[in-house]
Parts: structure tokens; C-alpha cells; sequence
């Protein structure tokens, strides 16, 4: 019996009936990993967020299933992180207010120290007592995967997974990448050739076909 | 087509009968229509003023039906259908209010007076204007027929409470306890026909418009997704 | 186990709105000034002039409305403008976000008309309650029905472009049958009537919170949704 599976069935997205993308299908299995890719506008960041759960799609099915238990849509977010240039934290909270807020929302008994060593994985041990507002873009970058793996989730979605982010960041974010290949699904919507590299598979949003990537 | 005739036949036969039919103290002949003590002639508004105010709300279940509908199924044809059936709704509502105001300053002597009925279509105006107002402020075509539809169904659910409200505050004057006094309807057997088939001309004018109003809205987003 | 944890994360929600409102004073400064001024214009124009207390009920509650209508859609607009939405969308369900966006609307109008309410009594002298119960269930029971109906129509304007002008323009049809309720309990309160007299005022107040709160509770979903 499969751990996980994570399938898209024939997922289309339309906006004032203009259509954005079309017939978006694939199963991803534990370990597996696909990049997203298609020119600028071409939807990635569309589909991410309707695979996160949080944009509902104008037409097909999402399905995901946890070791044998199907989960519900509304429930997506328990198992799912989501890295994106649209996410935003609270600029008004300090970094560590910021995990300390959805550690509690999401009601997880993650102890301080599992957020300290988020906090300093990303390097922000010692600005974690500073409010958002003064990072810098890709401080915040970094904050946002703190966010995204608060919850250790079964799929990590990633939306231009390195930008914004200097040569230790995007190492960072390569390791956080490889570990999430391990422990569950990846999938990042990029245009970036080494991001790509990293997938097993991949779906060109103007071609739509899922193939086997070159790795 | 012979229905559209038939509809256009049935309503102006209701309004030249609701006009010229003679109003007397002692009905006797058949088309006699029973004089009511201080409407005398003015009562004769009840054959268009009361289908007008009965196709608001009317309207107004409509498009509420239609917007749930549309919550339960996102198909976009349900909220044209509501946004259409709300559209004509606003236009009944002015007419009611236009028509009642009329008839009020004739007989109470002052065009508005903030009769609970008065402010019960007053409400419908705002609800309506808020409505629309609300559709022109959203972008997204689903999402617009979305909250639209909410607003709809919030603005349905607390409107009803005017009538446990309105009575509470206001003494009514509305000739409605005038010619349906203690339960017992005044009008005489012609003058209820008369309304009877005005209402239902009314309420076939709205199912007919309704449908036009939907069938031209329909080939105008056909023409504008062709354009594009 | 679920509701329970809901529970918690209802009032973790509440908790951040209060620090973040405490830290920024977006609604709370806005709200007090827009008290401190209308009421300032309201004992301008009064001056010495004698005005029954039953115009001056109602005029309680035009300042309590439209100040309601000043700050309270603060809380749903700023997830909107800072795009924090998706944020909370990833975090928690739809309810749990209302419920605690609820709470906060709530104790924030309950400050603001204790506060609106007492300056109104000292400086109003025309203003005087002889029956207090009265007054003070319908100052509780109006403020738990405006704030659960403004908090609602705040969610709907927040995913709308003109979002100032939108709140009064589709919170007041809404609100009219509370603010019609409130404004003549507080007549009622002001003339001193028993209690008893009051009890159909205040059952038309408590069966329109309910109605707000199961309608809410059934469509926020369909708001909050992208």
C-alpha cells in the first residue's frame, strides 16, 4: 500500500472565462518530485495555489490520500507547506511571534526548540526578536519557509523557490528540497534550470504533458 | 410569439377595465366597482400599484433562488439569471414607489410620509441599490456572483424582520386595512377579478421580461467572447 | 479533540488581531476621534436649545452606527491589503478565521460604546435614562447585533475595489431592523417604562443575533473562498 499519492485530475482554471490553463493531470507518489514549469503568466503560480487548496479550480478533481486515509479538501492545509512570492507574513509581529501564531492556529504541541532550529536553519536566529517589517526580501524569503515547514508536512510546494535569496539561502533551500524528496512530495513551480534539474518529473504549462525529467 | 400577443391583449384589457369601470355606493350592475370611503377614484391604483409592489418582491425571491443556485452549483447562467431577475426588480421597485408616492400625496396630502409600507419598499430600494452597487465593485466574474449572492441571501433573511419591527413603530396609514378591514375583503366580486388578473398579467409580464432579459444577455456574452 | 483545538485556534486568531491593533491603532485611534468629533458637532448644534430625550436616542445610536462603519471592516480589509488572506488560508479553516475576527469586532465595539455611552451620558444633558436595565440590555444585546452583522458585510467588502464607500452602503439595509429596534428600546429606557414593556424589543434583538449568527456561520465559507 502506497504512503501517499497526490493526483490531479483534469484541473482547469478559467478567470472571467479567460482561460488559464487546461487539463492539468498527474499522481504524484511518497518521494516523488515535479516541477512546474511555462512562461511568465502561463499559470504556475495559479496552479500551485490550487493544489495548496486555496484557490478552488474551475473544473477537475484533486485527490490525496495519507496511508490508506482520504483527505479532505478542507483539510489540505494540515498536510500541505506553501512557499510563494504572494504569501505575506505579519510585518507588525517579530519573526518568532510570527511561527509562535501558527504554531497555535495550526494547534501543534511543536516545542520552542523545534521553531529555534527552523529559525536557524534559515539564519534568522539572530534577528527572530526583530519585527518582519525591517527584513529584508530575502530574509522574508527565508521566514516564509520557516512558516511553510512549521507543520513538517507531507507536500512542500514551492512557487519560484529562489528568489530573492543569496548563495547561502538558495544552498539552504536545495538541502530543505532534497530532505523534503525524502520524507514526502515536492513540487515547484520555477523556470530556473537548476531547480528543474532537481525534479523527477516535469509539466510544461504550455505544452501540458507530464514527462520524465532529464535527470 | 401568439403568448407575447396574448400577454400584451390580456394587460391592456385589465387596464382600460381597471380605468373605466364606473365606482358606486351601491353596486348593482355587473361592472359596477364598489366605492371605498376616501379613496373613492384613487382606489383604482390598487390594479397597478399592488402587481408592481407584488413583482419587486417577486423579483427579489428570484434572484434569491437563482443566487443560491448558483452557490450550489457554480454555474454562471444561475447568476446571470439572479443579476437579470434583480435588474428588473430595481425597475418594479421605482415604479411601486413612484406609482404609491403619487397616490400618497393625492390622498395623505404629502408624497412620503414613512408609512411601514413606504419604508418596506424604501428598505427594497436600498437593498437593491446596495446590491448592484456591490457588483460593480467586484472584479472577478465568480467571485462577483459569489458575494452577490451572499448579499442576497443576508439581505433576504433580515429583511423579515420589518415586519415584527415596522408595526412597533409607526402607526400604519395604508388603505390595505381600508379594503381588507378585520379580514374581510371589501371589494366586490368584479373589482377582485379585475385585481386578481392584473396581478397575473403582472407576474407573467415579469416571467416574460425575465426571460428576454436572459436570453439578450446570454447572446451579448456570446458576442463578447467571440471578440476576443 | 477537534473542537476543542478549534477552540483555541479561534482565540489565537482573536489574540493577533488584538496585538496586531494594539501595536498598530489602526481601528482604535479612528474609532475614538470619530466618537470624540461627532459628538463635538452633535453639542455644537444642540447649544442651548432643549431637545426631547427621545430625538436624543436615536441620535446615540447614528454616532454608535457610523462610527461602527469607521473601524470595523478594519479587520478583514487589512488581511485583504497586506494580502496576509492566503496566509491564514494555509493555517486554518474558514470558521475558525470568522469566529476569530468575531471576537474581535465584538470587544472592540463593546469598548468603543462604553466609552461612546458614558461621554454621551456626562455631556448630553438633555439625555437622562430613568429605567437602566433597560438601557443596558439594549446597549449589550444592539452591540452584539451590529457587531455580528458588520463583521459579516466586512468580509464581503474586503474582496471588493471601493471598500470604504461599499460598508455603509450594504451594512445599512442590514442593520435597519436592529437599529430601528435599539433606537426605540432606548426611547423606551429613556421614558421610563417597567421592564416587562421592553421584552418584545428585546426578543426582536436576540432572534435577529441568532439569524445573523446561523447565516453567517453558513456562507462565510463561500466569501472567505477564492
Amino acid at each position: 500500500m502506497n504512503l501517499i499519492s497526490f493526483s490531479a485530475e483534469n484541473i482547469a482554471k478559467t478567470f472571467n472565462r479567460r482561460k488559464i490553463f487546461n487539463d492539468i493531470s498527474f499522481t504524484m507518489k511518497e518521494f516523488n518530485s515535479l516541477a512546474i514549469t511555462g512562461r511568465n503568466g502561463s499559470g504556475k503560480s495559479t496552479l500551485l495555489k490550487i493544489l495548496a487548496g486555496v484557490l478552488s479550480p474551475t473544473k477537475g478533481e484533486m485527490n490525496l490520500v495519507i496511508e490508506g486515509r482520504v483527505i479532505k479538501k478542507e483539510e489540505y492545509f494540515v498536510h500541505l507547506g506553501l512557499v510563494s512570492p504572494y504569501l505575506q507574513l505579519y510585518d507588525e509581529f517579530t519573526g518568532w511571534e510570527n511561527l509562535d501564531f501558527f504554531r497555535k492556529v495550526r494547534g501543534l504541541d511543536t516545542a520552542d526548540e523545534y521553531l529555534a532550529e527552523l529559525l536557524s536553519r534559515v539564519n534568522l536566529s539572530d534577528r527572530k526578536n526583530d519585527f518582519v517589517r525591517t527584513y529584508s526580501s530575502g530574509m522574508k524569503q527565508r521566514l516564509k519557509y520557516a512558516f511553510a515547514l512549521i507543520h513538517r508536512p507531507v507536500i512542500l510546494l514551492l512557487d519560484e523557490p529562489t528568489s530573492n535569496l543569496d548563495d547561502e539561502g538558495i544552498a539552504t533551500v536545495y538541502q530543505i528540497m532534497e530532505e523534503q524528496k525524502k520524507s514526502g512530495i515536492l513540487i515547484v513551480a520555477t523556470n530556473d534550470k537548476e531547480d528543474i534539474t532537481m525534479c523527477e518529473y516535469v509539466i510544461d504549462l504550455n505544452i501540458q504533458t507530464l514527462k520524465k525529467g532529464e535527470k | 410569439m401568439t403568448l407575447k400577443l396574448l400577454l400584451g391583449l390580456w394587460l391592456s384589457l385589465v387596464i382600460i377595465v381597471g380605468i373605466a369601470f364606473p365606482i358606486t355606493v351601491n353596486p348593482t350592475n355587473w361592472y359596477d366597482l364598489p366605492l371605498v370611503p376616501g379613496l373613492e377614484d384613487k382606489a383604482r391604483i390598487i390594479f397597478f400599484h399592488v402587481p408592481m409592489a407584488w413583482v419587486t418582491t417577486l423579483a427579489f425571491i428570484t434572484s434569491l433562488i437563482f443566487g443560491i443556485k448558483f452557490l450550489s452549483n457554480k454555474n454562471m447562467d444561475n447568476d446571470l439569471k439572479s443579476a437579470s431577475a434583480a435588474g428588473l426588480g430595481l425597475m418594479f421597485c421605482v415604479l411601486a414607489t413612484v406609482t404609491g408616492s403619487l397616490w400618497a400625496k393625492f390622498n395623505w396630502g404629502s408624497f412620503w410620509n414613512w408609512d411601514p409600507r413606504e419604508t418596506s419598499i424604501f428598505v427594497l430600494l436600498l437593498i437593491y441599490g446596495a446590491y448592484f452597487a456591490l457588483r460593480s465593485a467586484v472584479e472577478g466574474e465568480e467571485k462577483r456572483a459569489t458575494l452577490s449572492a451572499v448579499y442576497a441571501i443576508i439581505a433576504g433573511v433580515t429583511a423579515p424582520f420589518f415586519i415584527f419591527v415596522m408595526p412597533r413603530m409607526i402607526e400604519g396609514l395604508h388603505p390595505n386595512e381600508a379594503i381588507v378591514s378585520s379580514g374581510k375583503i371589501s371589494m366586490n366580486p368584479t373589482m377582485l377579478i379585475i385585481f386578481l388578473s392584473s396581478l397575473a398579467g403582472f407576474t407573467s409580464l415579469f416571467f416574460w421580461m425575465l426571460n428576454l432579459k436572459v436570453r439578450a444577455e446570454r447572446l451579448e456574452l456570446k458576442h463578447y467572447l467571440k471578440g476576443e | 479533540m477537534k473542537t476543542g483545538s478549534s477552540i483555541s485556534a479561534t482565540w489565537t486568531i482573536f489574540k493577533k488581531d488584538m496585538y496586531s491593533e494594539l501595536r498598530t491603532r489602526y481601528a482604535l485611534n479612528a474609532l475614538l476621534m470619530f466618537v470624540i468629533t461627532t459628538l463635538s458637532v452633535i453639542l455644537f448644534s444642540i447649544g442651548n436649545e432643549n431637545v426631547s430625550p427621545e430625538l436624543l436616542a436615536g441620535v446615540l445610536w447614528i454616532i454608535i452606527f457610523f462610527s461602527t462603519m469607521s473601524g470595523l471592516s478594519r479587520t478583514f480589509v487589512s488581511e485583504e491589503e497586506r494580502g496576509t488572506v492566503m496566509t491564514l488560508h494555509l493555517i486554518a479553516r474558514p470558521l475558525t478565521v470568522f469566529f476569530g475576527k468575531l471576537l474581535f469586532n465584538l470587544i472592540l465595539l463593546g469598548a468603543l460604546n462604553v466609552f461612546t455611552v458614558v461621554l454621551y451620558l456626562l455631556l448630553v444633558t438633555g439625555f437622562s435614562v430613568v429605567n437602566y436595565p433597560i438601557f443596558i440590555i439594549t446597549i449589550i444585546l444592539g452591540t452584539l447585533g451590529l457587531g455580528s452583522g458588520s463583521t459579516i458585510i466586512a468580509a464581503i467588502i474586503a474582496k471588493a475595489n471601493t471598500k470604504g464607500t461599499l460598508y455603509p452602503v450594504l451594512s445599512f439595509p442590514i442593520l435597519l431592523p436592529l437599529l430601528l429596534t435599539v433606537i426605540n428600546a432606548t426611547k423606551l429606557s429613556v421614558e421610563g417604562v417597567p421592564l416587562v414593556d421592553a421584552i418584545g424589543e428585546f426578543q426582536v434583538l436576540i432572534s435577529y443575533l441568532i439569524v445573523l449568527l446561523a447565516i453567517s456561520y453558513l456562507l462565510f465559507e463561500y466569501i472567505w473562498k477564492e
